[in-house]
């Protein structure tokens, strides 16, 4: 306990000390990198050794992604556990942008990820590090949390901070060379609420400052602002804000159905100095089947406002300090319905293997914009419909417990 | 606004430290004293009563079959049983599950060889202030608690040995 | 809100609470059957679940506040 509260005014110190970037926009990869502080370890016991191979692949709106994701962790049962991931995604693109305003192409991005938990009392701590690469962009992200049981374990704290840094060059333009920088503040707990009922709320700071756009992707603009049927152009670059503030707070629930399955639940509310507000709720059964099958259902519904700076069409090239077109920024909805299928395979051990686990997960996303639309043929303007379009998602993957 | 935010603050640290005090004092271990006599029914079918076991250094171990650490120290509380026995040890597993069936299935795929115990309504769990999963209780000839090990790390078995071969000698 | 505020308010909240040991936990340890159900465990597979939360932070604009963690056996 002293430990940790040695700990946690360190902390307070480092969130009390430290200047407070002003936010500025994410872009996508240095985000990405963050995706591996969700590996949150439990508090009173290690995670488990453990060894992971995936396939995963991603297929809509004109991009694929592919690639595998190996993951294996050991710990020596007492204090420690570390883990190392290798992950890469081979990028096909030709995404409605690229088509409108580029050409088609390729692309891979590697990522190497680690960490390591120190388990002491009921106190975890937990550093990782990421390094992400590909051509034009390469991200490191450094993370430190502290993770805390208390009431008899119903309940445990858990404190993040994590940062990255990157760094973006240009495929077309050599000279091109920028940074940008993220800060990613964490706080969850998760609470035990009956023998059934588990609950964690998570809430998350991000600022985000530097280059935060896209170097390749433009603006629509008139030719002429007076006279939409003169057609219009991809000739003016972006301009995004230098910094990005947000907030993010999230309830989940886990409850234990009496003839052994398990009801899901979340909620999650997003906002943004961009003006983004963003709603997320997903709901999930987990179905036990057979002895050795697991059935998981999911369905999750994600809704967004745009950002303040964001136009499908503008009038002129100087419209706005700050102008976007990418769809990420529009105002959308997105449904995701998904399934999953695990079978425990070795459930008496094999040798040096505990158990291990064959699993096939596969989720449908459709997007659906509102106002982003769709320039493919060159409509006339006024006529353009909206964009939309739907992705399969799949995820093959085998892991070993031992 | 800001007012309140500061008066939130200075009270909360306020708190946060009075929080500490009480931590220090609060966590008393009542671990000493007489053991709370019992009688469960056994895995071989048996009611089995814990007084039945005075003059005999006895082991009560709190387990269950989804208790991780509790499946880890199994075989060597076993190896703990069979090497101390002969000498008036006995080793009481007494499982906490409403269900035992998963216990029952453990059992028949690693076999121990001290009696098994089932405290399907809790009973002895609350008796006994079970706040850690697996707990271990070491009770002496006269019937006393002298020893009280809360979870289960790796190394711990070093310790049982001592304290077990200590309490023989008595 | 602030987020320094945030910070100096939530971790003295974390050690009044911790200190509260008065209030008796009201699931015992041994009552946690349910919960240290593998099925109930809010991420079961971690690589697979950061690997679906990284395709929507890709195409969407919001991020973070991922996930939930908890329960279990509460062991040792």
């Amino acid at each position: 306990m002293e430990v940790a509260v040695a700990a946690i005014r360190q902390i307070v110190g480092f969130f009390s000390n430290g200047s407070l970037i002003p936010a500025a926009a994410g872009i996508k990869a240095a985000v990405l990198s963050l995706f591996f502080i969700a590996l949150a370890a439990q508090a009173e016991i290690l995670p488990e050794d453990s060894a992971d191979a995936m396939y995963h692949s991603y297929d809509g709106g004109g991009v694929t992604v592919d690639g595998p994701s190996y993951l294996i962790r050991k710990g020596d049962n007492k204090n420690f556990s570390v883990s190392a991931n290798y992950y890469i995604d081979s990028i096909s693109s030709a995404s409605i942008d690229v088509v409108t305003q580029g050409s088609p192409y390729n692309e891979q991005r590697t990522q190497w990820s680690g960490s390591v938990d120190y388990l002491h009392a009921d106190t975890t701590m937990t550093v990782n590090y990421s390094y992400s690469n590909e051509t034009d962009y390469q991200a490191d992200t450094y993370g430190f949390s502290i993770s805390q049981s208390m009431f008899g374990d119903l309940t445990n704290v858990s404190l993040g901070y994590s940062r990255g840094d990157d760094d973006i060059s240009s495929n077309v333009d050599p000279g091109f060379d920028e940074t940008a920088d993220h800060q990613n503040y964490h706080v969850s707990l998760s609470q035990v609420l009956t023998k059934k009922l588990l609950m964690s709320v998570n809430y998350d700071a991000l600022t985000d400052e530097g280059y935060l756009k896209n170097p390749y992707r433009n603006v629509r603009v008139l030719n002429d602002p007076d006279d939409p049927s003169a057609g219009f152009n991809f000739n003016t670059p972006e301009t995004y804000p230098n910094t990005r503030t947000s907030n993010a707070i999230s309830a989940s629930f886990m409850y234990y159905l009496p003839y052994r399955a398990a009801l899901k639940s979340g909620y999650r509310y997003y906002t943004d100095d961009w003006d983004i507000d963003a709603h997320t709720a997903d709901v999930g059964y987990v179905h036990p089947l057979w002895g050795k099958w697991i059935l998981e259902f999911n369905y999750r519904y994600y809704t967004q406002t745009a950002a303040d700076f964001y136009g499908d069409l503008f009038e002129r090239p100087d419209q706005q300090n700050f102008m976007g077109r990418d769809k990420e920024l529009s105002e959308f909805t997105d449904h995701t319905v998904g399934f999953a299928l695990s079978y425990k395979v070795l459930e008496n051990g094999w040798g040096y293997l505990d158990k291990a686990s064959l699993n096939f997960k596969y989720n449908h996303i459709w997007f659906d914009y509102d106002n982003f639309t769709d320039v493919r043929g060159s409509p006339a303007v006024g006529q353009e419909p909206t964009y939309d379009f739907d992705a399969d998602v799949i995820q093959i993957y085998g892991s070993v417990w031992y | 606004m800001n007012r309140l935010i500061q008066w939130l603050k200075y009270t909360l640290r306020a708190g946060g430290f009075a929080g500490l005090l009480m931590t220090a004092v609060v966590n008393a271990d009542t671990n000493s004293g007489p053991a709370p006599d019992f009688a469960l029914k056994s895995h071989s079918g048996d009611n089995l009563r814990l007084s039945e076991f005075r003059g005999e250094v006895v082991m009560i171990n709190f387990w269950a079959s989804w208790c991780g650490p509790c499946r880890q120290e199994m075989p060597l509380l076993d190896e703990l049983y069979t090497q101390y026995q002969p000498l008036g040890f006995t080793i009481l597993g007494v499982n906490v599950e409403e269900d035992p069936s998963k216990a029952n299935q453990l059992l028949k795929e690693s076999p121990v060889n001290f009696p098994i115990l089932y405290d399907n309504k809790s009973e002895v769990s609350k008796l006994y202030k079970v706040v850690a999963m697996p707990s271990t209780v070491l009770v002496d000839r006269d019937g006393n608690v002298r020893y009280l090990h809360q979870g289960y790390k790796p190394g711990y078995e070093e310790s049982y040995q001592q304290q077990v071969r200590a309490l023989i000698r008595e | 809100m602030n987020v320094k505020r945030i910070g100096s308010i939530i971790l003295p909240l974390v050690l009044l609470i911790s200190g509260c040991s008065s209030i008796e936990p009201w699931v015992k340890p041994y009552e946690r059957a349910h919960l240290a159900d593998p099925i109930m465990s809010f991420s079961r597979d971690p690589v697979s679940d950061s690997y679906l939360s990284h395709i929507y932070q890709v195409r969407e604009g919001a991020r973070g506040a991922e996930g939930g963690h908890g329960g279990g056996c509460g062991c040792n």
